[in-house]
């Protein structure tokens, strides 16, 4: 059940994350911060679908997570979800554009293996 | 007068902050909140609902959405593959937090973990946030 839980986790932060990014990349730097402006924002991102399809899968994750942090440790509950790392740095290539030099790939793989080193007790 | 380049960095900074201080705070109340709850295996949203009104749920679901909000905005023009692994600097103040104020054991093994990803953490942090152009507004000519 531990791994089921990751996997879905895994696979819905990824999607939910890959997702929120392409929503803020079409509608643009956000440069005013006052109530006002901010509504406007606010009710432009809810008429996107990459945004409440993010926060869909974002959603799933969460109770998945929520989940996972009932029936096993915190300890093993976060470094399981490393392999997110090196899925949505893909998409990020290759769906977002992004330039991913050597230092991005480098730090990128040693947050991901950090991470994994953190469950070790 | 600041660069536009400097105001990005500076303002990529001041994001970068609450989302890591929101996602810490948030996943530790939460986490607390959850240990009085119990198991929560359910299809159903009801268990769910009433896990919300324990008051250390409540507020660590608060703060997670000031984070996806405060995530939200640095995506707007920082780069997916930037954010994501500057702000793991969280899982570094996690286990501070559990070795300097709970007193909790830090293997050897997990030392080697914080200092990878500080590691990591300080290499992508000098590459710059945005490296896609920013969508530019159709224009007609």
């Amino acid at each position: 059940m531990k791994w089921i839980l990751v996997s879905i986790i895994v696979l819905a932060t990824t999607a939910g994350e890959v997702l929120q990014a392409l929503g803020m990349r079409h509608h643009g730097e956000i440069h005013d911060f006052r109530p006002g402006a901010l509504g406007r924002v606010a009710s432009a991102l809810a008429q996107s679908w990459h945004i409440m399809a993010s926060i869909g899968a974002m959603a799933v994750s969460f109770f998945a997570f929520m989940s996972l942090i009932s029936i096993a440790e915190l300890s093993f509950a976060v470094p399981a979800t490393a392999a997110s790392y090196i899925l949505e740095t893909i998409f990020a290539k290759y769906m977002l554009k992004e330039h991913i030099g050597w230092k991005r790939w480098t730090g990128t793989l040693l947050v991901a293996s950090g991470v994994v080193l953190l469950a070790v007790e | 007068m600041t660069s536009p380049v400097k105001a990005l960095e500076l303002k990529t900074r001041i994001f970068t902050a609450i989302v890591v201080l929101t996602n810490v705070l948030g996943n530790s109340f939460l986490s607390r909140g959850m240990q009085s709850v119990g198991e929560l295996l359910s299809l159903s949203p009801l268990p769910y609902i009433r896990a919300l009104f324990n008051p250390w749920v409540a507020l660590g679901v608060s703060l997670l959405i000031v984070w996806l909000l405060s995530h939200m905005a640095l995506l707007s023009w920082a780069d997916l593959s930037y954010v994501l692994p500057v702000t793991s600097i969280a899982y570094v103040l996690v286990a501070l937090v559990g070795r300097f104020l709970l007193h909790e054991h830090v293997s050897p093994a997990r030392w080697v973990g914080i200092t990878l990803i500080m590691a990591g953490v300080t290499l992508v942090g000098h590459t710059a946030p945005r490296t896609h152009t920013p969508q530019k507004r159709v224009v007609s000519v």
